[in-house]
């Protein structure tokens, strides 16, 4: 009898070409994507005067730059700049681009799933630390730096050491207005950002079963919030349901031969991990962040807590963050004032995230502005034909094209110094929104909460009555 | 990359935890040509006020020259920006010494030359305490795996095969080129038994751009 073996084990043995004396293996890369952020590693290539080894397997995505409103004339020099850096990049090398007006264009992390590029059983990489977001498929799916980059686009390959397996079972259910970006919350607030570093997550059990695809992008999204390397969740009838007739999904014979496979993409039964943690759906409720890091999260009836009574290494870090966000000790957070808000990301960006918005929202006003950034040209198209982005522009709100706009703010969507942002996004890092920026990370239902009643409050009481 | 085995300059201490690469340089910067020199970002928005004044008390600000950076816990942690290493590096930092690492972050400082040396958290603790708003001469012993600062030594922790790297220099693409052979077998093996791997092909594009 075999030895029962995890999904990490099963992934990794299919893509490891050899293994060094050291321990550090070459893993064959299946799929390769690239963003304007990418040009340093482009510039790597240029150097060694190399080409891209498999443009049939390299695909590349304007997103971080990408303006959200008025795209056909671009202000900022330095933007284009970057726009165009890439388009030279992906036409010299002769690598599909989604670019600005392409209907497919969107976040790198929201147009693999949508195109198919992304499924079970791939080695994904891309040089964006959510690239952890593709593993909610069954894939093994990490970001790289920009030499890594490189690397890969000269050999297909990349250098990693095996990490350690971990578990993350979610057992019962989730609670009405409680979502996935409520039990990503949870478990970092539980271990810390550094909690599962050197690990790749599967997660399990089943709250996670029962999520969308939608929702186990958002879990696998922010498994890099925790410090991990990777997240994943073992694909199902719901992945496949999701995969079958996408553009660049196999077809015909393949598509069956593909089930194939993908049926075995489970970890065994008796298969052990280095670290098991589990927690239950049903104690889990709306969490927001109150500091300026995802651990720093609590949920929404609770009150900012008081940093003495902290784990000693934490008080600092926490009087600081504090201090930085203009809290003060003891308050509760419902009721904290907001100045605006923002719906979008690679997070919380996708249909699913759009709709849980604007079921609060409907037929409500905001009392204070916000943006709205689906995360693909495709979620904003299918938004539009169901009429969401009505409910949000009767709201109040500004109805943007798709990028990563204010998550990061690379294209110039700020939030401006000492303004508080309630962000359905994944980092609340110092001036990650910008300058001074105080950020506070919740689910897109809780930012829709926070729009109509211009504070942090608690999603649950205004979905009574409402169909979620 | 040049491969150094020793190193001897001046420590400091940031006392600071979750030092993450958002703050290590800001994403505005990020556009730069790396020929511009990425040092002037480093940690921007803690050294430099709205106004672009210097704050004077912020540590790199006090100590020029400073070659190594003693944190707290998880540096480097959030996104994948290889630029927050070029900023240290080009800030003419060579090793930062901590409790832990963001993952992605420790492995692009190994292939910019840079140093991320572990040491457990009460070491750290006692060495930022010692250090206080000082600076103080470090030697970093690569091959033994030692560090020292002012009169005290320590034992770091680093992986083998970054070791190996760091002093040596060695392009990885360089190595990995040796086993090309090796690297067509298992792909046209890969194409053979799991051609759905592929992308399937798109109508409207070049058959150039199809496997092989």
């Amino acid at each position: 009898m075999t030895h029962p073996r995890t999904l990490l084990d099963k992934l990794w043995s299919a893509h490891e070409i050899l293994r060094r004396e050291d321990g550090t293996s070459i893993l064959w890369v299946d799929r390769h994507l690239v963003h304007e952020g990418s040009h340093h590693a482009f510039g790597k290539l240029a150097a060694r005067g190399a080409k891209v080894t498999a443009p049939e397997l390299t695909f590349a995505v304007v997103d971080h730059y990408a303006p959200t409103r008025n795209r056909d004339q671009i202000a900022d020099p330095q933007i284009s700049h970057m726009i165009d850096t890439l388009r030279k990049n992906a036409a010299q090398h002769g690598l599909r681009l989604f670019d600005l007006m392409d209907p497919a264009q969107g976040i790198v992390h929201v147009i693999g799933p949508e195109q198919g590029l992304t499924l079970p059983g791939l080695l994904i990489n891309c040089g964006d630390s959510h690239t952890s977001t593709h593993g909610a498929f069954g894939a093994m799916a990490f970001g790289i730096g920009a030499t890594e980059v490189a690397h890969v686009l000269a050999t297909q390959t990349i250098w990693q050491k095996k990490p350690q397996s971990m578990r993350i079972t979610v057992e019962g259910s989730l609670g009405p207005g409680v979502s996935a970006k409520d039990i990503a919350l949870n478990w970092i607030a539980r271990l810390g950002t550094g909690g599962a570093q050197g690990c790749a997550i599967e997660y399990a059990g089943n709250a996670v079963r029962d999520l969308s695809m939608e929702g186990r992008m958002t879990l696998c999204n922010l498994s890099i919030e925790g410090g991990a390397r990777l997240g994943m969740v073992a694909p199902d009838e719901v992945t496949f349901a999701y995969l079958k007739g996408r553009p660049y999904a196999p077809k015909g014979d393949d598509w069956e031969a593909a089930l194939a496979d993908w049926a075995n993409l489970r970890s065994d039964d008796g298969a052990k991990f280095d670290r098991e943690v589990t927690l239950h759906g049903d104690d889990i409720a709306p969490t927001v962040t109150w500091g300026t890091s995802p651990e720093q999260a609590l949920p929404v009836t609770e009150n900012i807590p008081d940093p003495a009574t902290l784990d000693p290494g934490k008080a600092d870090a926490a009087r600081a963050a504090l201090d930085y966000m203009g809290l003060p000790i003891g308050r509760p957070l419902d009721g904290i004032q907001v100045d605006q808000v923002f719906v979008g990301s690679c997070t919380n960006g996708r249909i699913e995230d759009l709709r849980a918005a604007a079921a609060v929202m409907a037929g409500r006003k905001a009392k204070v502005p916000g943006m709205v950034s689906p995360g693909s040209a495709q979620v904003k198209a299918q938004a539009e034909q169901e009429g969401l982005d009505r409910i949000f522009t009767e709201a109040g709100l500004d109805w943007v094209a798709a990028g990563c706009s204010m998550c990061v703010g690379m294209n110039g969507d700020l939030v401006a110094p000492g303004k508080r942002c309630a962000s359905s996004t994944n980092r609340n890092f110092r001036g990650r929104q910008g300058p001074g920026a105080r950020t506070h990370l919740m689910s897109p239902a809780m930012v829709a909460a926070a729009a109509v009643t211009g504070t942090i409050t608690d999603v649950r009481p205004l979905l009574h009555g409402r169909s979620v | 990359m040049a491969g150094w085995s020793t190193h001897s300059g001046r420590a400091i201490a940031l006392p600071l935890h979750n030092v993450d690469t958002d703050q290590l340089i800001p994403a505005r910067f990020m556009s730069a040509s790396r020929s511009e020199g990425y040092g002037k970002f480093l940690l921007h928005d803690m050294r430099f006020d709205a106004d672009g004044a210097e704050i004077a008390d912020f540590p790199l600000n006090r100590h020029e020259g400073a070659s190594v950076l003693v944190a707290g816990r998880n540096f480097g942690s959030g996104s994948s920006r290889e630029a927050a290493v070029y900023a240290l590096v080009d800030a003419g930092i060579t090793a930062v010494i901590a409790p832990n690492f963001g993952d992605i972050f420790a492995s692009n400082a190994v292939n910019n030359g840079l140093l991320p040396a572990r040491l457990p958290e009460h070491e750290v603790t006692q060495l930022i305490d010692s250090l206080a708003d000082q600076s103080a001469a470090v030697l970093i012993d690569l091959r033994a795996g030692e560090l020292r600062i002012g009169d005290q030594g320590y034992a770091f922790e680093l992986d083998d095969s970054w070791r190996t790297k760091l002093i040596n220099g060695w392009d990885d693409i360089d190595l990995t080129l040796n086993h090309e052979d090796q690297i067509q077998t298992f792909k046209d093996q890969r194409f053979q038994t799991t051609r759905w791997a592929w992308p399937a092909a798109q109508d409207q594009e070049p058959p150039s751009r199809r496997a092989q």
